[in-house]
C-alpha cells in the first residue's frame, strides 16, 4: 500500500504504468483522479490545507479498511495540499484486485471516504476573493451506502 | 498543558494555527466553553459547534469525550478532501 501526501504536482498517467507493473497476481486495476474546476472561468485556483501527521493515519485507516474488504492485491493514495491551479490532479487512487468488481468497489469506497474523512480542507481562489469549500450533505451520505 | 490546534476557516477566525492552553477542562465541551469566554474571535470560532469536528490526539472524536490524558486537542470544519 502506498500514500502520499504532498505539495509537488505529481503525473497521474506515470503513476498508473508504475503502479500496473508493480503489481502481481491482479486482473484489475481502477484509478481515479480528481482536477481542479475552474467553475466556468469563475476560479483562478484552490488551496488546500491539511492536517500533518493525522492525515497520512487517517489515509492509512481507510486504505486498511478498502483492503481487507475487497482483498486488494494492492492501493494506492496520492493527494496534494497547498496551491493548485484549474486543471492541475488534486488526488488520485488506484486499486488492484483479482477481479473489476472488487477494484471498481474499493475505488469508489476510498473515494467516498477521502472527500470527509481525512482530514483536508479546500479553498476556491477567485478573482473575487477566496471561500471556503462547504461540505455537502451528500458526502455525508454516501459513506452510509458502505 | 494541551497543545490545541485550528484549521481552515477556525484557525482564521480565531488568527493563529495553534496554542498551547493551560486548561483542567474534563471534556472537549468544558474546553470549548473556556476559550469561548476568552475573547469574541474564539466566541465566534466556536458560536456553533454543531459545524465543528474535533480530533483528540488525530483521531475523530466528539465534544463530549474525555481530555484526561489527551495531549493535541484539533477543532475544524466538515473536511472537504477528494
Amino acid at each position: 500500500m502506498r500514500i502520499r501526501v504532498q505539495a509537488e504536482p505529481f503525473d497521474p498517467g506515470g503513476e498508473v504504468a508504475a503502479f500496473s507493473a508493480a503489481v502481481r497476481g491482479a486482473g484489475a486495476v481502477v484509478t481515479f483522479s480528481g482536477l481542479v474546476r475552474d467553475e466556468g472561468g469563475r476560479l483562478t485556483g484552490m488551496e488546500i490545507e491539511h492536517y500533518p501527521g493525522m492525515t497520512e493515519k487517517a489515509i492509512g485507516a481507510i486504505v486498511d479498511e478498502a483492503v481487507a474488504r475487497w482483498a486488494l492485491v494492492d492501493a494506492l493514495v496520492i493527494h496534494r495540499h497547498g496551491r493548485l491551479r484549474p486543471g492541475d490532479a488534486i488526488m488520485m487512487v488506484a486499486t488492484a484486485a483479482g477481479h473489476r468488481g472488487e477494484a471498481f468497489a474499493a475505488a469508489e469506497f476510498l473515494m467516498d471516504y477521502l472527500k470527509s474523512r481525512a482530514p483536508f480542507w479546500k479553498k476556491e481562489l477567485g478573482a473575487e476573493g477566496s471561500e471556503w469549500v462547504a461540505a455537502k450533505d451528500a458526502d455525508e451520505a454516501a459513506l452510509k451506502r458502505w | 498543558m494541551i497543545d490545541v490546534l485550528y484549521f481552515a476557516w477556525v484557525r482564521e477566525r480565531i488568527g493563529l494555527p495553534r496554542e498551547r492552553v493551560e486548561t483542567g477542562a474534563a471534556t472537549v465541551a468544558d474546553l470549548v466553553a473556556e476559550l469561548r469566554a476568552r475573547e469574541e474571535r474564539y466566541a465566534a470560532a466556536f458560536a456553533d459547534t454543531s459545524a465543528l469536528r474535533v480530533a483528540l490526539d488525530q483521531e475523530l472524536s466528539g465534544f463530549d469525550a474525555p481530555l484526561a490524558g489527551v495531549r493535541e486537542v484539533a477543532f475544524f470544519p466538515p473536511m472537504t478532501g477528494g
